[in-house]
């Protein structure tokens, strides 16, 4: 990445299932070039590798959850959640 | 007693255990309305000083604060929003806290989603009450929710990282509107964009005895389902399963049905019916449980 000439966007999508092909459920988008601090309306991508398909680069992914003795039925976050992200021109 | 109190039915109150909150639109009047915006404004103008009128102490029984003439209280004492409050904590709840939210128009200004207050692992709840004392139309700074996460054992900001889940809400409204919120359900402030102040009153009351048949369960022996209703094999579409198994958009298939079994296992403490189930995941785990 060229800092001079690039900027990072960064999206978080969150999945009904640990698998890249799963539901988007929940999504957060941040834009480094600051063009739009938001992606507003339905979800950006019906699954995370249509995120794929449109240019973004998987960087991270949550591990699968393992359920911890005692505590097999306690929710909490969301579980599935991939971190993505793409380049674009600085403004 | 609850002489003329207007208690909650079965299936609000399943609703309420499924949703994690219950809306009751327009059911405080317009004159009440009026009267309690002008308190309410005194409220926000005092906070914190001496002035305040009618300020509430921490634990205070619910029908011993904001007496008359108070208009919250009136509020809070109207035979629907007091049969509620009755349904959902039984006799004798104690102030927890409140706060007035005042949104500008034009306020930009949006909170993270979060959860009040801390973790929280009991099955006992406490109720916030949401007043909006005047309409508040679409986008109109109605504070946003996330049906359905009212279970899960978060705390505080740590979910401020999730801007949009599939099937999050945003209050809109008539005049008098009270929504009853599960302390645990996610839940943010909202900016305003429109043109028009958005005014609303929170207050947060803790139950002191279990939470069990405070409602009018006349409809309760119809509705109430045995373990056996399972939706993989025979089930009911008008038992108290079928409310709980309402699915939120936002939920994936696992969690999901962590979520029925969380559900049931509420369901178990506001009736007493701990032979209650929905789709029979936690009777199944019982009896194995028996056998070792």
């Amino acid at each position: 990445m060229n800092s001079e000439t690039q900027r990072q966007q960064v999206l978080f999508l969150y999945l009904e299932h640990s698998n890249l092909d799963g539901r988007v459920v929940a999504w957060t988008f941040h834009d480094g070039a600051g063009d739009r601090s938001d992606l507003e309306g339905s979800p950006p991508y019906a699954s995370g590798t249509a995120a794929l398909r449109d240019g973004w680069r998987l960087i991270q992914a949550s591990p699968v959850p393992q359920r911890m003795p005692g505590a097999e039925r306690v929710t909490g976050r969301l579980e599935h959640e991939f971190v993505l992200e793409r380049l674009v021109p600085a403004p | 007693m609850t002489g003329d109190l207007q208690l909650l039915t079965t299936a609000q109150v399943a609703t309420f255990v499924a949703r994690g909150f219950l809306p009751l639109p327009g059911i405080v009047p317009d004159d009440l309305n009026r009267a309690a915006t002008e308190e309410l404004h005194q409220v926000l103008s005092t906070w914190g000083s001496p002035d305040r009128p009618f300020a509430p102490s921490t634990g205070a029984r619910l029908d011993e604060i904001y007496p008359d003439p108070s208009a919250i209280g009136a509020v809070l004492r109207h035979p629907a929003v007091a049969g509620a409050l009755h349904s959902l904590l039984g006799s004798d709840p104690v102030f927890d806290h409140d706060f007035v939210h005042h949104k500008p128009a034009g306020d930009a200004f949006g909170q993270y989603l979060h959860q009040d207050a801390m973790v929280d692992p009991t099955l006992a709840f406490d109720v916030q009450l949401f007043y909006f004392p005047h309409e508040v139309l679409p986008g109109g700074g109605g504070t946003g929710f996330v049906p359905g996460t009212h279970l899960r054992r978060v705390h505080e900001t740590d979910v401020g990282r999730y801007v949009h889940m599939a099937g999050e809400r945003q209050w809109e409204g008539p005049a008098g509107s009270v929504v009853l919120f599960h302390q645990g359900l996610w839940h943010r402030g909202m900016p305003n964009p429109s043109d028009h102040e958005r005014l609303m009153y929170k207050i947060r009351l803790n139950p002191t005895a279990p939470q069990r048949r405070h409602w009018d369960t006349g409809d309760l022996d119809d509705m109430q389902n045995g373990a056996e209703d399972h939706v993989f094999a025979k089930f009911r579409s008008d038992s108290v399963a079928a409310v709980l198994r309402h699915r939120e958009r936002w939920l994936g298939e696992a969690d999901y049905r962590l979520e029925l079994a969380n559900r049931a296992a509420l369901w178990r403490y506001v009736t007493g019916d701990h032979e209650f189930d929905v789709d029979y995941y936690l009777t199944r785990t019982q009896a194995r449980e028996a056998l070792t």
